[in-house]
């Protein structure tokens, strides 16, 4: 492996061949020359609020450390010291002055500038001058959103973000003052499978019939949803699993979109209004009302209309906006894959509403939920059969030749159109070919 | 029936796949926690690996009767071993604490979990009701693999 010629022919218009989710060479040139080189979102602002304030995560398989240095700034450090490698930092999450190597004491600031090092007359001044925690190359926020790239040039982050920043708005726009947060723990769940496999699945509108199946049954005989301000704890999530049930008409209505850079979206296919905006319900209502004093009625409105659901920012990001959930992708090998599941709080809304978050995200998001549990098998099934040889190619040509041409997206014909992973196949070869 | 042979015949239960009989043992108004972090206080404001109520309970149960849950049938085979068995009588309670090691095989897969336990029982017609049963993993805040055991 791998001229960009042989590369170039794994994805073909219809056709995806299986070693771009099998073979550990191709693993390996993924992790530098996407996950090398993209904006990756790490995580959100409020995970950083004040200096020293920090959490760890993973650039791809790069563990790295995100900290507040300043009022003004955050900082994104390789978690390595630059001594003899060892990690600095093994906690989630903290508030820390410096990071001190275990090994031989070397310190680090919240910048990362090497401040002590015990038996400091061993080395030359000059080179101890030179050694610090590396810093990414480039990092930067959306809306509150952190981004970083491993690569220190390349597009900036708006121009990679393109069209998919409505998706990002439309997350920030329902909280009242654009006030969210990070809350309520993180699940980190993980599953033998290409990380590929989770962004293909997240924007696929003809598998919750058949993936979810248990629980879209399971969920047709749960109590009815209780009357407003007598509800179940659980019952936005039995709507949704409910959902997961709806007849083909209604998800082929919906729009699903990919953009050049191959982040995807899908429009709302819901037909329950209340699922998501819980009318009547009086928590929702004081909810609205706080928007409505905000920017006026008819903004609450198209703020609160749903039109834009799952999104992929492609390749490590996937989010819903109307449950406040948001999950990061991190690939580990070929056939592993960790991710990291969010559950933001909207600060000036209603205790309910995060209680709601909570609630969805137990039950359809969680380590032991009736919903990802069947995905997280269905990807190791999938990885399962990639390993054998027998078969080359996988098919993705669902609703192919009948794409549209949008400003800036591409919209598939219906919406349970492969248009997404056709897009994403086409960001994948310009990552790995270009 | 003793404390230690009703924590006994519930792991028993459990590991002949008799779920439904094993949902009996709880109360109706019997809570089943499996808490996201260490020392959890709290269920509503943070997220749980399973935070159960009767209804929730018994849908898990059917959904793993399903013929189409996919992570869930066949059922996986699993041994629950209970230890460190201790009974603290409160008032209309019993507290007990204990130790779980759960090895489950499925898929090809064998895998094992370690955890405090907590149960408040209930004396019901000399024996025993679960009104409270409460699994703390070792690993809760780990990198887990998707969960579909029963603890």
């Amino acid at each position: 492996m791998a001229a960009n010629e042989e590369l170039a022919m794994l994805v073909q218009p219809d056709r995806v061949h299986r070693s771009v989710y099998a073979d550990p060479a191709v693993f390996e040139l993924e992790m530098e020359r996407i996950f090398g080189r993209a904006w990756l979102m790490l995580g959100h602002e409020s995970q950083v609020k004040a200096p020293g304030e920090y959490f760890t995560t993973r650039m791809g398989r790069e563990p790295v450390v995100v900290i507040r240095k300043n009022e003004k700034e955050i900082a994104i450090l390789i978690n390595r010291c630059a001594h003899r490698g060892s990690m600095v930092c093994t906690e989630g999450r903290g508030n820390i002055e410096r990071f001190v190597c275990p090994y031989h004491g070397w310190s680090y600031d919240r910048a990362g500038a090497l401040q002590a090092v015990p038996f400091a007359s061993g080395y030359e001044k000059e080179k101890l001058r030179e050694l610090r925690l590396k810093a990414v190359p480039r990092a930067a926020t959306y809306r509150g959103f952190i981004f970083a790239s491993l690569s220190p040039q390349g597009e900036d982050l708006q121009a990679f973000l393109g069209p998919a920043r409505a998706s990002l708005d439309d997350f920030v726009d329902r909280a009242p003052g654009g006030e969210l947060e990070v809350a309520g723990g993180v699940f980190k769940h993980a599953y033998n499978g290409n990380w590929k496999l989770m962004l293909e699945n997240h924007l696929d509108g003809a598998h919750p019939a058949w993936v979810h199946a248990s629980s879209v049954a399971v969920a047709r005989t749960a109590p009815e949803p209780g009357r407003p301000g007598e509800e179940h704890y659980y019952d936005i999530a039995v709507r949704q699993m409910r959902q997961n049930g709806a007849p083909e008409s209604v998800w082929e209505a919906t729009g699903i979109w990919t953009t050049p850079r191959g982040h995807g979206y899908m429009g709302d296919y819901h037909d329950d209004a209340r699922l998501v905006a819980g009318l009547g319900n009086p928590a929702f209502e004081e909810y609205r009302a706080i928007l409505a004093r905000e920017h006026g009625e008819e903004k609450a409105d198209r703020i609160l209309r749903v039109t834009l659901w799952n999104t992929i920012l492609y390749p490590n990001a996937s989010f819903m906006s109307q449950f406040r959930q948001l999950r990061l992708i991190q690939p580990i090998a070929v056939d592993r894959s960790v991710v990291y599941t969010y559950s933001f709080r909207m600060k000036n809304a209603p205790a309910r509403l995060f209680r709601d978050t909570i609630a969805f995200s137990n039950v359809v998001n969680g380590t032991a939920s009736w919903v990802l549990t069947d995905d997280l098998e269905v990807y190791e099934r999938i990885q399962r059969g990639f390993a054998s040889g027998a078969m080359e190619w996988a098919y993705i040509g669902r609703g192919a030749g009948r794409d549209v041409a949008e400003p800036g997206a591409t919209r598939g014909a219906t919406g349970t159109s492969e248009v997404f992973i056709r897009g994403q196949m086409r960001a994948w070869l310009d990552y790995m070919t270009k | 029936m003793t404390v230690e042979q009703f924590l006994y015949y519930e792991a028993r239960l459990l590991d002949t796949q008799r779920y439904e009989e094993w949902l009996e043992l709880f109360t109706d108004d019997a809570t089943y926690w499996v808490p996201l972090e260490q020392n959890q206080k709290d269920a509503f404001e943070t997220s749980s690996i399973i935070h159960d109520d009767r209804t929730l309970l018994e849908l898990r149960v059917k959904q793993a009767r399903h013929p189409r849950a996919h992570a869930r049938q066949p059922l996986a085979r699993t041994v629950h071993q209970v230890g460190n068995i201790m009974a603290e009588e409160g008032a209309g309670e019993v507290k007990v604490t204990s130790t779980l090691q759960l090895v489950e095989f499925r898929n090809e897969k064998q895998r094992l979990y370690g955890a405090l336990v907590e149960h408040r029982l209930r004396r019901v017609n000399g024996g025993f009701r679960i009104a409270h049963k409460r699994v703390d993993l070792v690993n809760s805040e780990g990198e887990l693999d998707g969960i579909t055991v029963l603890f």
